[in-house]
């Protein structure tokens, strides 16, 4: 799960990790409302206005101004509120912006970047550190490796301030900063680990003229695994940012996936589910969405996963590929069935079924003289499926 | 010849009194594993219906003790999975087998450290996988056993449907399997596939290795680097994600291309390097391999 940089501060804030002085806005109102009283509280007349949506490169995108006087503050409210914010993570149409931060304008002495995130080769919680603040990290990866610092967290231990006074050093921070990213890091890990992060970002983290870090920005995820234990992250989910069909299959506990193709995939086990993809696009098609049903999926949810598939108006073709395991062949024959029964079907499918009641699933289908085209294997399938969606082969 | 699973296997159950429990300890009693306990906190005594000859225990320790279980199988759900297996570490379970899918990281952080710590001699597979299974011995997991036949190859997977698919196709060539080991797909796990490739390397059973690998991480680039420098069977793979788009978390935890790492492309063009042989798609792994043995 992701959310917005201002909910990220505002969880940063109750950690005690510094951030500027802000307000978010869900309408133009709000924000100019905001202004003054940001303005106020910082003591200073600078105000950054920033663009709240989830995908990242807001400020190359023009979903970010620094404004000098209330008058320019004004005007960047206007310009940036519910305009289509076009960065490399919103694909060509862009995003809608109807949420904003209004925030304390800083005097930058520096930037730098922290990140905090799994080290899957480890298995610890690592924190990953770069003067190159500002930049795209993994570009600095790429071409300065020697510039990324790590540092695991022990599990045992947390975070040790040992560490803090290495990376400082590391860093060129001197003086009081030194204590002053002690207290940021230990709680920045805090957070981490108590609310069950997957990743916390904040590029750039600032060094101000007077000797201060902010976290400038805030980017956080969360482990879905972990989410049972937080039911109060639930009100800060963003349903405009969420795809409408990935929406419905979370309801359905199922793993779904919007891609931009045209056919539709209902696959069960995420492995297969990829390597459908895969077979698909191998044979010139292009999968419209990955959906795995999942292990014990009743009838019924094999059904609202058809009609999610249903529903992508891009759809096709539709392609079944199962393998049963624990997932009977029955079943989603009669879950089939049931949906093509409720909503009809508009567009070819193709069916492809082995493993556990495979027999009987076979003759369900044949004896509901629905209109579908079985495949051999999953090779015959996917070629019978990229013709249907008129692809080649 | 196999590795972890056969005849001397004596499997606990924990969750055996649970609905996926119950279920696949059935499937693993017909298959002729040999379950000697159940465990879930409470239920000690209780009978499970259709599993009535088990007897169930509160704690893995009496299981241990008193019927004399060295293996284990975790079906308990997310919330209490990390716990159980740590408590079939302590009460002295060499290996441990975890169905369970949605454990969260922070706990399975914990489960690694405390198992290398205080466990070094405990192997954990999984969490999030489809189990062990040694072809016409014993099954444990939730695999269909139907479609495995004894042989020698030695299938590795961190994907269990994907796993089916591979064991079927070779089943249909005529290819029987040693040992079937799904490793899972969290990012977080116990063995990896370097461990599982040593221990087929080293099985005279196993003659030669099916591994299946996914996007996100770069075991596979570590492990095509293993196989290069120590294993001298032929050895196969498919990588699952290729065309996966970055950012999106395909399913399993781990399955996610983040920070320009973890495509298919690259573990695709580290395994040919280290002169395995790569399946172009999913539905000519068996073949793939058949080639490399005719």
């Amino acid at each position: 799960m992701k959310i917005h940089e201002y909910q990220g501060k505002q969880l940063f804030q109750k950690y005690g990790v510094p951030v500027p002085i802000g307000i978010p806005a869900m309408s133009v109102d709000e924000a100019i409302a905001a202004i003054p009283k940001v303005q106020q509280q910082a003591g200073t007349d600078v105000v950054v206005v920033k663009a709240q949506i989830h995908a990242g490169g807001r400020g190359k995108g023009g979903g970010v101004k620094v404004a000098k006087t209330r008058g320019d503050a004004e005007a960047a409210v206007r310009a940036i509120f519910g305009m289509q914010l076009v960065t490399h993570q919103t694909g060509p149409a862009g995003k809608k912006v109807q949420r904003l931060l209004v925030e304390q304008g800083l005097l930058i002495e520096r930037e730098l970047y922290l990140g905090m995130l799994l080290d899957r080769a480890t298995g610890r919680t690592t924190v990953i550190a770069s003067t190159e603040g500002g930049m795209e990290i993994e570009e600095v990866a790429a071409k300065h490796p020697e510039k990324i610092l790590r540092e695991a967290i022990d599990p045992a231990t947390g975070w040790q301030s040992w560490q803090s006074r290495k990376l400082a050093k590391q860093l060129a921070l001197t003086g009081g900063a030194v204590r002053e990213l002690d207290k940021f890091l230990g709680a920045l890990a805090r957070c981490y680990d108590d609310m069950d992060c997957s990743l916390l970002e904040i590029n750039p983290l600032v060094l101000t003229k007077d000797g201060k870090l902010f976290a400038l920005d805030a980017k956080i995820n969360f482990d879905d695994n972990a989410l049972y234990r937080h039911p109060e992250l639930e009100p800060w989910r963003d349903p405009s940012e969420e795809d409408p069909q990935e929406l419905e299959a979370k309801k359905w506990d199922l793993s779904y996936i919007s891609l931009e193709g045209n056919i539709g995939c209902m696959v069960n086990g995420a492995g297969l589910a990829m390597s459908t993809m895969d077979i698909i696009k191998f044979y010139g098609g292009q999968p419209a969405n990955f959906l795995d049903v999942g292990g014990g999926a009743t009838a019924e949810k094999v059904t609202a996963a058809f009609k999610i598939i249903t529903s992508d108006p891009h759809v096709k073709a539709i392609f079944v590929n199962i393998f049963g395991g624990i997932m009977k062949c029955d079943t989603i024959a009669q879950g089939v069935i049931a949906a093509v029964k409720e909503v009809g079907l508009k567009v070819p499918l193709v069916v492809r079924l082995e493993g556990t009641n495979v027999e009987l699933g076979k003759k369900l289908l044949a004896e509901s003289k629905l209109d579908i085209v079985t495949a051999a294997d999953m090779a015959d399938g996917a070629q019978k499926v990229v013709r249907a969606a008129g692809g080649k082969s | 010849m196999s590795v972890l699973v056969g005849f001397d296997t004596r499997l606990v159950v924990q969750g055996m009194s649970g609905s996926a429990g119950a279920f696949h300890a059935k499937q693993m009693v017909e298959y002729g594993t040999r379950v000697v306990a159940g465990v879930t906190p409470g239920k000690g005594g209780a009978k499970v219906a259709g599993l009535e000859q088990i007897p169930m225990y509160d704690t893995v320790e009496e299981a241990v003790r008193l019927a004399g279980a060295n293996t284990t199988v975790v079906y308990v759900p997310p919330p209490a999975a990390a716990d159980s297996i740590l408590e079939a570490a302590a009460a002295g379970i060499r290996l441990v087998i975890a169905i369970t899918e949605g454990i969260p990281v922070r706990d399975m952080v914990k489960v690694a450290y405390v198992l290398e710590r205080d466990y070094p001699e405990t192997i954990l597979i999984g969490p999030n996988c489809p189990g062990v299974i040694t072809p016409g011995q014993c099954k444990v997991g939730i695999m269909p056993g139907y479609i495995h036949k004894p042989g020698g190859v030695g299938v590795v997977s961190r994907s269990g449907t994907l796993t089916y698919e591979i064991v079927h196709q070779l089943t249909a060539l005529g290819l029987g399997q040693s040992t079937a080991i799904g490793i899972g797909g969290d990012p977080v796990k116990g063995t990896d596939f370097i461990e599982a490739l040593a221990w087929f390397a080293e099985d005279p059973g196993t003659s030669s290795i099916f591994m299946i690998g996914e996007i996100g991480g770069d075991s596979e680039e570590r492990a095509a680097e293993f196989i290069h420098a120590n294993v001298n069977k032929p050895v196969a793979a498919f990588i699952g994600g290729q065309t996966a788009p970055p950012g999106k978390r395909m399913g399993h935890a781990g399955a996610i291309i983040s920070g320009g790492k973890g495509a298919a492309a690259d573990k695709i063009a580290a395994l040919k390097a280290a002169g395995i042989a790569v399946a172009p798609t999913p539905a000519e792994m068996g073949t793939t391999l058949a080639k490399l043995l005719a």
